[in-house]
Protein backbone atom coordinates (compact mmCIF):
# COMPACT_ATOMS: atom_id res chain seq x y z
CA UNK A 1 0.00 0.00 0.00
CA UNK A 2 1.54 3.23 -1.31
CA UNK A 3 0.61 6.29 1.27
CA UNK A 4 0.15 9.57 -0.90
CA UNK A 5 0.09 13.00 -0.03
CA UNK A 6 -3.74 12.96 0.23
CA UNK A 7 -3.64 10.40 3.05
CA UNK A 8 -0.72 12.15 5.13
CA UNK A 9 -2.80 15.46 5.22
CA UNK A 10 -6.26 12.97 6.38
CA UNK A 11 -4.09 11.29 8.85
CA UNK A 12 -2.80 14.32 10.40
CA UNK A 13 -6.14 16.21 10.69
CA UNK A 14 -7.19 13.31 12.95
CA UNK A 15 -3.98 13.15 14.75
CA UNK A 16 -4.80 16.92 15.21
CA UNK A 17 -1.69 17.85 13.38
CA UNK A 18 0.04 20.71 10.98
CA UNK A 19 2.10 20.19 8.53
CA UNK A 20 3.75 22.62 5.97
CA UNK A 21 3.97 21.47 2.04
CA UNK A 22 7.63 20.66 2.86
CA UNK A 23 7.00 18.75 5.63
CA UNK A 24 4.17 17.08 4.07
CA UNK A 25 6.36 15.92 1.20
CA UNK A 26 9.15 14.72 3.90
CA UNK A 27 6.55 12.87 6.03
CA UNK A 28 4.93 11.17 2.77
CA UNK A 29 8.25 9.94 1.67
CA UNK A 30 9.51 8.68 5.23
CA UNK A 31 6.10 7.19 6.23
CA UNK A 32 6.00 5.43 2.61
CA UNK A 33 9.03 3.87 3.55
CA UNK A 34 8.54 2.53 6.64
CA UNK A 35 4.57 1.00 5.59
CA UNK A 36 7.00 -0.46 2.84
CA UNK A 37 9.63 -2.16 5.39
CA UNK A 38 6.54 -3.79 7.44
CA UNK A 39 5.63 -5.20 4.48
CA UNK A 40 7.17 -7.95 5.11
CA UNK A 41 4.71 -9.33 7.66
CA UNK A 42 2.31 -10.29 4.73
CA UNK A 43 5.07 -12.80 3.81
CA UNK A 44 3.46 -14.78 6.77
CA UNK A 45 0.05 -16.67 6.62
CA UNK A 46 -1.60 -15.82 10.34
CA UNK A 47 -5.29 -17.08 9.19
CA UNK A 48 -5.27 -19.20 12.20
CA UNK A 49 -3.37 -17.23 14.44
CA UNK A 50 -4.94 -15.69 17.00
CA UNK A 51 -4.23 -12.23 18.38
CA UNK A 52 -1.56 -11.71 21.11
CA UNK A 53 -2.21 -8.17 22.83
CA UNK A 54 -0.16 -9.01 25.68
CA UNK A 55 3.04 -10.73 26.06
CA UNK A 56 1.37 -12.80 28.90
CA UNK A 57 -2.03 -14.01 30.06
CA UNK A 58 -3.27 -11.23 32.10
CA UNK A 59 -6.80 -11.20 33.59
CA UNK A 60 -8.55 -8.06 34.81
CA UNK A 61 -7.87 -7.56 38.41
CA UNK A 62 -11.13 -6.75 40.34
CA UNK A 63 -11.43 -4.41 43.26
CA UNK A 64 -14.12 -2.72 45.61
CA UNK A 65 -15.48 0.63 44.00
CA UNK A 66 -14.61 2.81 47.32
CA UNK A 67 -14.50 6.63 46.82
CA UNK A 68 -10.57 7.54 47.49
CA UNK A 69 -9.21 10.92 47.66
CA UNK A 70 -6.14 10.55 44.44
CA UNK A 71 -5.39 14.53 44.18
CA UNK A 72 -7.16 18.00 44.87
CA UNK A 73 -8.90 20.11 42.32
CA UNK A 74 -5.52 23.00 42.85
CA UNK A 75 -3.12 20.08 42.60
CA UNK A 76 -5.42 18.91 39.35
CA UNK A 77 -5.30 22.30 38.00
CA UNK A 78 -1.89 23.53 39.09
CA UNK A 79 -0.40 22.59 35.91
CA UNK A 80 -3.20 24.18 33.87
CA UNK A 81 -2.27 26.84 30.84
CA UNK A 82 -5.15 28.67 31.68
CA UNK A 83 -7.32 27.97 34.58
CA UNK A 84 -10.65 29.99 36.20
CA UNK A 85 -12.81 29.24 39.41
CA UNK A 86 -11.93 25.17 39.61
CA UNK A 87 -12.07 25.32 36.04
CA UNK A 88 -9.69 24.55 32.72
CA UNK A 89 -10.49 27.69 30.85
CA UNK A 90 -10.69 26.72 26.51
CA UNK A 91 -11.55 29.01 23.56
CA UNK A 92 -15.30 29.22 23.56
CA UNK A 93 -16.96 26.66 21.65
CA UNK A 94 -20.50 27.61 21.56
CA UNK A 95 -21.16 31.00 19.55
CA UNK A 96 -23.53 33.27 20.86
CA UNK B 1 37.85 10.97 47.60
CA UNK B 2 37.13 8.86 44.95
CA UNK B 3 33.80 8.65 44.31
CA UNK B 4 32.20 4.40 44.73
CA UNK B 5 31.29 3.25 41.90
CA UNK B 6 28.56 0.69 42.86
CA UNK B 7 25.50 0.21 44.81
CA UNK B 8 27.82 -2.57 46.85
CA UNK B 9 30.35 -0.16 47.26
CA UNK B 10 28.71 2.70 48.72
CA UNK B 11 26.42 0.83 51.15
CA UNK B 12 29.08 -0.67 52.89
CA UNK B 13 30.99 2.78 53.60
CA UNK B 14 27.77 3.96 54.66
CA UNK B 15 26.92 1.07 57.12
CA UNK B 16 30.46 1.14 58.02
CA UNK B 17 30.00 5.01 58.29
CA UNK B 18 33.66 5.76 56.79
CA UNK B 19 31.04 8.10 54.70
CA UNK B 20 28.11 9.73 55.28
CA UNK B 21 25.01 9.71 52.90
CA UNK B 22 25.37 13.96 53.17
CA UNK B 23 29.18 13.97 52.13
CA UNK B 24 28.18 11.33 49.71
CA UNK B 25 25.25 13.18 47.79
CA UNK B 26 27.76 16.27 47.80
CA UNK B 27 30.16 14.89 46.16
CA UNK B 28 27.91 13.34 43.63
CA UNK B 29 26.42 16.68 43.01
CA UNK B 30 29.55 18.89 42.78
CA UNK B 31 30.33 15.94 39.78
CA UNK B 32 27.07 16.18 38.05
CA UNK B 33 27.88 20.23 38.38
CA UNK B 34 31.54 20.07 37.08
CA UNK B 35 30.74 17.02 34.20
CA UNK B 36 27.93 17.09 33.27
CA UNK B 37 28.09 19.86 30.51
CA UNK B 38 30.15 17.60 28.73
CA UNK B 39 27.32 15.00 28.78
CA UNK B 40 23.64 16.62 29.25
CA UNK B 41 22.95 13.85 30.85
CA UNK B 42 20.64 15.62 33.43
CA UNK B 43 17.22 17.58 32.77
CA UNK B 44 16.91 18.74 36.05
CA UNK B 45 18.97 18.19 38.91
CA UNK B 46 17.49 18.19 42.50
CA UNK B 47 20.39 19.77 44.80
CA UNK B 48 18.01 21.00 47.21
CA UNK B 49 15.57 17.62 47.50
CA UNK B 50 18.55 15.66 47.43
CA UNK B 51 20.42 17.01 50.43
CA UNK B 52 17.32 17.11 52.15
CA UNK B 53 16.69 13.42 51.51
CA UNK B 54 20.62 12.36 52.30
CA UNK B 55 19.99 14.47 55.66
CA UNK B 56 17.44 12.30 56.61
CA UNK B 57 18.87 9.17 55.39
CA UNK B 58 22.00 10.36 57.51
CA UNK B 59 19.35 10.96 60.68
CA UNK B 60 17.49 7.50 60.15
CA UNK B 61 21.03 5.96 59.88
CA UNK B 62 22.91 7.75 62.98
CA UNK B 63 19.44 6.77 64.76
CA UNK B 64 19.71 2.53 63.62
CA UNK B 65 17.06 2.46 61.23
CA UNK B 66 19.37 1.07 58.15
CA UNK B 67 16.57 0.25 55.77
CA UNK B 68 19.17 -1.65 53.53
CA UNK B 69 21.47 -1.62 50.60
CA UNK B 70 19.38 1.44 49.34
CA UNK B 71 19.56 4.11 52.52
CA UNK B 72 21.60 6.81 51.52
CA UNK B 73 22.44 6.00 47.66
CA UNK B 74 22.55 8.52 45.30
CA UNK B 75 20.88 7.59 41.62
CA UNK B 76 18.89 8.97 39.12
CA UNK B 77 15.55 8.64 37.73
CA UNK B 78 14.91 8.56 33.82
CA UNK B 79 12.81 11.97 33.05
CA UNK B 80 9.86 9.82 32.19
CA UNK B 81 9.41 8.83 36.19
CA UNK B 82 7.13 11.39 38.00
CA UNK B 83 8.06 12.96 41.24
CA UNK B 84 5.61 14.87 43.30
CA UNK B 85 6.79 18.82 43.29
CA UNK B 86 9.43 17.90 40.92
CA UNK B 87 9.31 18.72 36.83
CA UNK B 88 9.05 15.59 34.38
CA UNK B 89 9.56 16.52 31.02
CA UNK B 90 10.09 13.01 29.34
CA UNK B 91 12.13 14.81 27.10
CA UNK B 92 9.29 17.27 25.30
CA UNK B 93 8.66 20.44 24.88
CA UNK B 94 5.02 19.45 25.68
CA UNK B 95 5.96 18.61 29.33
CA UNK B 96 8.35 21.44 29.39
CA UNK B 97 6.67 22.76 32.59
CA UNK B 98 4.61 19.96 34.03
CA UNK B 99 5.19 19.66 37.90
CA UNK B 100 4.10 16.05 39.09
CA UNK B 101 1.71 16.19 42.01
CA UNK B 102 2.11 12.93 42.95
CA UNK B 103 4.60 10.01 42.85
CA UNK B 104 5.35 7.37 40.95
CA UNK B 105 4.85 3.86 42.44
CA UNK B 106 8.42 3.48 41.35
CA UNK B 107 9.91 6.38 42.70
CA UNK B 108 7.36 5.95 46.14
CA UNK B 109 9.02 2.38 46.54
CA UNK B 110 12.76 4.11 46.02
CA UNK B 111 12.34 6.55 48.09
CA UNK B 112 10.76 4.45 51.24
CA UNK B 113 14.06 2.44 50.54
CA UNK B 114 15.90 5.49 51.40
CA UNK B 115 17.70 6.81 48.10
CA UNK B 116 18.52 10.16 47.39
CA UNK B 117 17.31 11.01 43.74
CA UNK B 118 20.14 13.18 42.28
CA UNK B 119 17.82 14.37 39.85
CA UNK B 120 15.97 13.50 36.59
CA UNK B 121 18.18 11.33 33.36
CA UNK B 122 17.79 13.15 29.76
CA UNK B 123 16.31 10.77 27.44
CA UNK B 124 14.42 10.48 23.99
CA UNK B 125 11.35 12.42 23.56
CA UNK B 126 8.48 10.47 24.75
CA UNK B 127 11.08 7.44 24.87
CA UNK B 128 10.78 7.22 21.34
CA UNK B 129 14.64 6.84 19.93
CA UNK B 130 17.40 4.94 20.06
CA UNK B 131 20.39 7.39 20.23
CA UNK B 132 19.20 10.06 22.47
CA UNK B 133 19.23 12.77 19.85
CA UNK B 134 15.05 13.22 20.03
CA UNK B 135 15.16 14.94 23.40
CA UNK B 136 14.02 18.41 23.34
CA UNK B 137 16.69 19.15 26.00
CA UNK B 138 19.49 18.39 23.63
CA UNK B 139 21.21 15.14 22.38
CA UNK B 140 23.07 13.19 24.98
CA UNK B 141 26.81 12.24 24.60
CA UNK B 142 28.32 8.98 25.68
CA UNK B 143 31.47 8.94 28.09
CA UNK B 144 33.32 6.43 26.26
CA UNK B 145 33.81 9.08 23.41
CA UNK B 146 31.62 12.35 23.20
CA UNK B 147 31.32 12.51 19.22
CA UNK B 148 28.98 9.33 19.95
CA UNK B 149 25.64 8.73 21.31
CA UNK B 150 24.81 6.78 24.05
CA UNK B 151 21.59 4.82 22.87
CA UNK B 152 18.34 5.57 23.80
CA UNK B 153 16.23 6.19 24.81
CA UNK B 154 17.38 5.90 28.32
CA UNK B 155 20.51 7.21 27.15
CA UNK B 156 21.04 9.90 30.12
CA UNK B 157 20.65 7.21 32.67
CA UNK B 158 23.19 4.86 31.07
CA UNK B 159 25.57 7.72 30.17
CA UNK B 160 25.06 9.70 34.14
CA UNK B 161 25.63 5.91 35.17
CA UNK B 162 28.52 4.98 32.91
CA UNK B 163 30.27 8.46 33.84
CA UNK B 164 29.33 7.67 37.35
CA UNK B 165 27.27 10.58 37.55
CA UNK B 166 25.30 8.78 39.88
CA UNK B 167 25.62 5.39 41.77
CA UNK B 168 22.71 3.92 39.10
CA UNK B 169 19.81 5.18 37.22
CA UNK B 170 16.24 3.82 36.63
CA UNK B 171 15.13 3.05 33.09
CA UNK B 172 12.58 2.30 30.90
CA UNK B 173 12.39 -0.14 28.15
CA UNK B 174 9.96 -0.42 25.42
CA UNK B 175 12.08 -2.18 22.69
CA UNK B 176 15.58 -2.11 24.21
CA UNK B 177 15.88 1.41 25.96
CA UNK B 178 17.37 -0.07 28.49
CA UNK B 179 20.16 -2.76 27.07
CA UNK B 180 20.87 -0.90 24.12
CA UNK B 181 21.77 2.36 26.07
CA UNK B 182 23.26 -0.10 28.72
CA UNK B 183 25.46 -1.64 26.10
CA UNK B 184 26.71 1.48 23.90
CA UNK B 185 27.94 2.77 27.61
CA UNK B 186 28.88 -0.13 28.80
CA UNK B 187 26.81 -1.04 31.83
CA UNK B 188 24.40 -3.16 33.12
CA UNK B 189 20.70 -2.81 31.60
CA UNK B 190 17.96 -4.84 33.29
CA UNK B 191 14.46 -5.01 31.85
CA UNK B 192 12.10 -7.29 33.79
CA UNK B 193 9.11 -9.47 32.88
CA UNK B 194 6.41 -7.22 31.42
CA UNK B 195 4.18 -6.82 34.63
CA UNK B 196 6.94 -7.62 37.29
CA UNK B 197 7.23 -3.44 37.97
CA UNK B 198 4.41 -1.17 37.86
CA UNK B 199 3.99 1.81 34.77
CA UNK B 200 1.94 3.71 37.45
CA UNK B 201 3.26 7.12 37.48
CA UNK B 202 5.42 6.17 33.84
CA UNK B 203 4.38 7.85 31.48
CA UNK B 204 3.09 6.11 29.11
CA UNK B 205 4.22 4.96 25.60
CA UNK B 206 3.35 1.79 24.37
CA UNK B 207 1.64 0.16 27.19
CA UNK B 208 2.02 -3.64 26.35
CA UNK B 209 5.56 -2.67 25.78
CA UNK B 210 6.74 -0.64 28.25
CA UNK B 211 8.64 -1.90 31.47
CA UNK B 212 10.59 -0.03 33.72
CA UNK B 213 14.28 -1.37 35.13
CA UNK B 214 17.61 -0.63 36.84
CA UNK B 215 20.79 0.74 34.71
CA UNK B 216 23.92 -0.39 37.49
CA UNK B 217 27.42 -0.88 36.83
CA UNK B 218 27.21 -4.59 38.08
CA UNK B 219 24.62 -7.13 37.81
CA UNK B 220 24.66 -7.78 41.87
CA UNK B 221 23.78 -3.94 41.81
CA UNK B 222 20.66 -4.27 39.38
CA UNK B 223 19.42 -7.11 41.72
CA UNK B 224 19.59 -5.02 44.89
CA UNK B 225 17.70 -2.19 42.59
CA UNK B 226 14.70 -4.84 41.48
CA UNK B 227 14.39 -6.10 44.84
CA UNK B 228 13.19 -2.79 46.12
CA UNK B 229 10.92 -1.90 42.75
CA UNK B 230 9.27 -5.36 42.00
CA UNK B 231 5.74 -6.00 42.87
CA UNK B 232 2.22 -6.10 42.12
CA UNK B 233 0.28 -2.56 42.01
CA UNK B 234 -3.51 -2.01 42.48
CA UNK B 235 -2.58 1.28 40.74
CA UNK B 236 -1.65 -0.53 37.32
CA UNK B 237 -3.69 -3.32 36.37
CA UNK B 238 -1.04 -5.18 34.72
CA UNK B 239 1.12 -5.11 37.38
CA UNK B 240 1.20 -8.88 38.18
CA UNK B 241 0.57 -10.70 41.94
CA UNK B 242 3.58 -13.05 41.94
CA UNK B 243 5.86 -13.13 44.76
CA UNK B 244 9.12 -11.60 44.40
CA UNK B 245 12.14 -13.42 45.25
CA UNK B 246 15.21 -11.95 47.05
CA UNK B 247 16.96 -11.66 43.70
CA UNK B 248 20.54 -11.10 45.03
CA UNK B 249 20.59 -14.69 46.36
CA UNK B 250 20.36 -16.16 42.82
CA UNK B 251 24.24 -14.73 42.21
CA UNK B 252 25.85 -17.37 43.19
CA UNK B 253 28.43 -17.98 40.07
CA UNK B 254 27.56 -21.48 39.64
CA UNK B 255 25.87 -21.81 36.01
CA UNK B 256 26.85 -25.56 35.54
CA UNK B 257 24.34 -27.61 33.94
CA UNK B 258 22.55 -24.67 32.80
CA UNK B 259 21.51 -24.57 29.34
CA UNK B 260 22.10 -21.74 26.98
CA UNK B 261 20.36 -21.41 23.78
CA UNK B 262 22.31 -19.26 21.20
CA UNK B 263 20.02 -18.29 18.43
CA UNK B 264 21.09 -18.31 14.90
CA UNK B 265 18.88 -15.39 13.67
CA UNK B 266 20.47 -13.19 16.01
CA UNK B 267 24.11 -13.35 14.07
CA UNK B 268 22.55 -10.96 11.60
CA UNK B 269 23.59 -9.66 8.42
CA UNK B 270 25.75 -6.75 8.34
CA UNK B 271 26.69 -7.04 12.22
CA UNK B 272 29.44 -5.33 13.49
CA UNK B 273 32.94 -7.86 13.23
CA UNK B 274 34.18 -6.91 16.52
CA UNK B 275 30.28 -7.43 18.26
CA UNK B 276 30.27 -11.06 17.02
CA UNK B 277 33.80 -11.71 17.81
CA UNK B 278 33.18 -10.64 21.49
CA UNK B 279 29.46 -12.16 21.57
CA UNK B 280 31.40 -15.27 20.38
CA UNK B 281 33.87 -15.36 22.84
CA UNK B 282 32.01 -14.63 25.94
CA UNK B 283 29.63 -17.43 24.89
CA UNK B 284 32.55 -19.63 24.90
CA UNK B 285 33.16 -18.14 28.14
CA UNK B 286 30.01 -19.40 29.49
CA UNK B 287 30.79 -22.83 28.17
CA UNK B 288 34.11 -23.08 29.84
CA UNK B 289 32.16 -21.89 33.15
CA UNK B 290 30.23 -25.75 32.94
CA UNK B 291 26.77 -24.34 31.19
CA UNK B 292 25.35 -26.35 27.77
CA UNK B 293 25.81 -24.40 24.71
CA UNK B 294 22.98 -25.58 22.43
CA UNK B 295 22.01 -23.89 18.90
CA UNK B 296 18.53 -23.01 18.18
CA UNK B 297 16.00 -21.21 16.44
CA UNK B 298 14.05 -18.44 16.75
CA UNK B 299 12.56 -18.59 13.41
CA UNK B 300 10.42 -15.04 13.38
CA UNK B 301 13.07 -13.05 14.41
CA UNK B 302 13.32 -10.75 11.41
CA UNK B 303 9.71 -9.88 11.30
CA UNK B 304 10.08 -8.09 15.00
CA UNK B 305 10.61 -5.27 13.98
CA UNK B 306 7.49 -4.75 11.25
CA UNK B 307 5.43 -6.10 14.62
CA UNK B 308 7.21 -3.25 16.57
CA UNK B 309 6.77 -0.65 14.38
CA UNK B 310 2.95 -1.25 14.40
CA UNK B 311 2.12 -1.92 17.57
CA UNK B 312 4.65 0.85 19.48
CA UNK B 313 3.02 3.55 17.11
CA UNK B 314 -0.54 2.52 17.72
CA UNK B 315 -0.62 2.22 21.07
CA UNK B 316 1.13 5.73 20.93
CA UNK B 317 -0.80 7.47 19.18
CA UNK B 318 -3.38 6.23 21.46
CA UNK B 319 -1.24 7.45 24.70
CA UNK B 320 -0.56 10.53 23.46
CA UNK B 321 -4.01 11.85 22.11
CA UNK B 322 -3.80 13.20 25.73
CA UNK B 323 -1.48 15.65 25.32
CA UNK B 324 -4.10 18.65 23.85
CA UNK B 325 -3.06 21.80 25.42
CA UNK B 326 -5.79 22.10 27.83
CA UNK B 327 -5.08 20.34 31.14
CA UNK B 328 -1.22 20.71 31.80
CA UNK B 329 1.06 21.07 28.60
CA UNK B 330 2.45 23.46 26.20
CA UNK B 331 -0.42 25.43 24.95
CA UNK B 332 0.12 27.80 21.97
CA UNK B 333 -0.53 31.25 22.63
CA UNK B 334 -1.92 31.58 19.04
CA UNK B 335 -5.59 30.26 18.99
CA UNK B 336 -9.07 31.12 18.34
CA UNK B 337 -10.93 28.43 18.43
CA UNK B 338 -10.65 24.72 20.24
CA UNK B 339 -9.63 22.93 17.77
CA UNK B 340 -6.91 25.14 16.77
CA UNK B 341 -5.81 24.66 20.33
CA UNK B 342 -5.80 21.13 19.85
CA UNK B 343 -3.22 21.60 16.65
CA UNK B 344 -1.10 24.32 17.78
CA UNK B 345 -0.19 23.18 20.88
CA UNK B 346 0.38 19.37 19.92
CA UNK B 347 2.01 20.69 16.63
CA UNK B 348 4.42 23.10 18.38
CA UNK B 349 4.48 20.81 21.27
CA UNK B 350 5.78 17.45 19.76
CA UNK B 351 9.20 16.67 17.72
CA UNK B 352 9.50 15.05 14.48
CA UNK B 353 10.23 11.24 15.85
CA UNK B 354 7.07 11.89 17.93
CA UNK B 355 4.79 13.04 15.19
CA UNK B 356 6.07 10.01 12.69
CA UNK B 357 5.01 7.37 15.15
CA UNK B 358 1.60 9.29 15.74
CA UNK B 359 1.13 9.50 11.85
CA UNK B 360 2.14 5.88 11.51
CA UNK B 361 -0.43 4.75 14.13
CA UNK B 362 -3.13 6.67 13.17
CA UNK B 363 -2.89 5.62 9.75
CA UNK B 364 -2.44 2.19 10.87
CA UNK B 365 -5.37 2.25 13.38
CA UNK B 366 -7.71 4.07 11.19
CA UNK B 367 -10.51 3.00 9.30
CA UNK B 368 -9.68 0.65 6.76
CA UNK B 369 -6.47 -0.19 7.76
CA UNK B 370 -7.14 -2.12 11.20
CA UNK B 371 -6.93 -5.69 9.87
CA UNK B 372 -3.93 -5.04 7.69
CA UNK B 373 -1.85 -3.73 10.23
CA UNK B 374 -2.67 -3.83 13.95
CA UNK B 375 -4.62 -7.20 14.03
CA UNK B 376 -1.82 -8.24 11.78
CA UNK B 377 0.91 -7.42 14.05
CA UNK B 378 -0.55 -8.92 17.25
CA UNK B 379 -1.48 -11.82 15.29
CA UNK B 380 2.83 -12.32 14.49
CA UNK B 381 3.52 -11.17 17.78
CA UNK B 382 1.66 -14.59 18.56
CA UNK B 383 4.50 -16.36 16.96
CA UNK B 384 7.21 -14.62 18.19
CA UNK B 385 5.98 -15.36 21.12
CA UNK B 386 5.67 -19.15 20.62
CA UNK B 387 9.32 -18.99 18.83
CA UNK B 388 10.51 -18.00 22.81
CA UNK B 389 8.30 -20.45 24.45
CA UNK B 390 8.90 -23.24 22.39
CA UNK B 391 12.68 -22.57 22.67
CA UNK B 392 12.42 -22.34 26.54
CA UNK B 393 11.49 -26.29 26.13
CA UNK B 394 14.80 -26.92 25.74
CA UNK B 395 16.91 -24.08 27.49
CA UNK B 396 17.07 -22.37 30.55
CA UNK B 397 18.27 -18.69 29.22
CA UNK B 398 19.01 -17.40 25.28
CA UNK B 399 22.70 -15.62 24.54
CA UNK B 400 23.30 -13.03 21.87
CA UNK B 401 24.62 -9.63 21.64
CA UNK B 402 22.30 -6.84 22.89
CA UNK B 403 23.05 -4.14 19.91
CA UNK B 404 24.52 -5.34 16.64
CA UNK B 405 26.56 -2.30 16.75
CA UNK B 406 28.85 -0.26 18.95
CA UNK B 407 27.95 3.39 19.74
CA UNK B 408 27.71 4.91 16.70
CA UNK B 409 28.39 8.96 15.69
CA UNK B 410 26.02 11.72 16.79
CA UNK B 411 24.03 12.62 13.12
CA UNK B 412 24.78 9.21 11.88
CA UNK B 413 21.22 8.25 11.58
CA UNK B 414 18.69 10.74 12.10
CA UNK B 415 18.00 11.39 8.16
CA UNK B 416 17.04 8.10 7.99
CA UNK B 417 14.10 6.49 10.19
CA UNK B 418 14.65 2.94 9.29
CA UNK B 419 18.39 3.01 9.69
CA UNK B 420 17.57 4.05 13.48
CA UNK B 421 14.99 1.25 13.91
CA UNK B 422 16.84 -1.24 13.15
CA UNK B 423 19.52 -0.46 16.15
CA UNK B 424 16.99 -2.37 18.42
CA UNK B 425 16.67 -4.90 16.21
CA UNK B 426 18.09 -7.38 18.66
CA UNK B 427 15.95 -6.21 21.84
CA UNK B 428 12.90 -5.21 20.70
CA UNK B 429 11.54 -9.63 20.52
CA UNK B 430 11.66 -9.53 24.03
CA UNK B 431 9.41 -6.90 24.52
CA UNK B 432 6.99 -8.15 22.39
CA UNK B 433 6.98 -11.67 24.23
CA UNK B 434 7.00 -10.06 27.10
CA UNK B 435 10.17 -11.58 28.48
CA UNK B 436 13.14 -10.65 30.92
CA UNK B 437 16.53 -9.50 29.56
CA UNK B 438 19.33 -7.78 30.57
CA UNK B 439 22.76 -6.54 28.52
CA UNK B 440 25.75 -7.00 30.44
CA UNK B 441 29.22 -5.98 29.16
CA UNK B 442 31.46 -8.19 27.27
CA UNK B 443 34.54 -6.19 25.94
CA UNK B 444 35.44 -3.25 23.77
CA UNK B 445 35.83 -2.84 20.22
CA UNK B 446 39.25 -1.88 18.61
CA UNK B 447 38.39 1.55 18.90
CA UNK B 448 37.64 1.56 22.72
CA UNK B 449 33.89 1.08 22.56
CA UNK B 450 32.21 -0.91 25.17
CA UNK B 451 29.88 -3.98 23.45
CA UNK B 452 27.16 -5.69 25.38
CA UNK B 453 25.65 -9.55 25.74
CA UNK B 454 22.24 -10.06 26.09
CA UNK B 455 20.74 -12.50 28.23
CA UNK B 456 17.02 -13.48 27.99
CA UNK B 457 15.10 -15.71 30.31
CA UNK B 458 11.61 -17.24 30.50
CA UNK B 459 8.37 -15.03 32.05
CA UNK B 460 8.84 -14.35 35.55
CA UNK B 461 12.45 -16.23 35.76
CA UNK B 462 14.99 -12.79 36.56
CA UNK B 463 16.76 -15.15 38.80
CA UNK B 464 18.53 -17.10 36.26
CA UNK B 465 19.55 -14.35 33.49
CA UNK B 466 20.73 -12.57 36.64
CA UNK B 467 22.44 -15.63 37.42
CA UNK B 468 24.34 -15.89 34.28
CA UNK B 469 25.39 -12.45 33.75
CA UNK B 470 26.25 -12.44 36.93
CA UNK B 471 28.82 -15.42 37.00
CA UNK B 472 30.06 -14.20 33.55
CA UNK B 473 30.67 -10.55 34.86
CA UNK B 474 32.53 -11.82 37.92
CA UNK B 475 34.92 -13.96 35.76
CA UNK B 476 35.89 -10.70 33.30
CA UNK B 477 35.10 -7.96 35.45
CA UNK B 478 34.82 -5.53 32.43
CA UNK B 479 33.23 -3.25 35.16
CA UNK B 480 36.68 -2.44 36.56
CA UNK B 481 36.84 -0.49 33.23
CA UNK B 482 35.69 3.25 33.73
CA UNK B 483 35.49 6.00 30.82
CA UNK B 484 37.64 8.99 30.60
CA UNK B 485 35.85 12.31 29.40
Amino acid sequence: MKISKKDVINTAELARLEFSDEQVEKFTSQLGNILEYIEDLNELDTKKIKPTSYGLEISTPLREDEVNQTITVEEALQNAPQSEDGFFVVPKVIED
Amino acid sequence: MTLPRTIKQASELIKSKEISPVELTKSFLEKIDSNDKKLNSFITVLHDKALESAKEAESQIVKGNYKGPLHGMPIGLKDIFVMKDVRATCGSKMLENFVSPYNATVTNKLLDAGVVILGKNNMDEFAMGSSNETSYFGTVKNPWDLERVPGGSSGGSASATAANLCIASLGTDTGGSIRQPGALCGIVGMKPTYGRVSRYGMIAFASSLDQAGPITKTVEDAAIILNVISGDDPLDSTSVDMPAPDYTKSLTGDIKGLKIGIPKEYFIDGMDKEVEQATNKAISHLESLGAEIIEISLPHTSYAVSTYYIIAPCEASSNLARYDGVRYTYRSPDVKTLNDLFVKSRTEGFGDEVKRRIMIGTYALSSGYYDAYYLKAQKVRTLIRKDFDDAFEKVDVIAAATSPETAFKIGEKTGDPIKMYLSDVLTIPCNIAGIPGISVPCGFSSNGLPIGLQILGKHFDEETILKVAHAYEQQNKWFEQNPEF
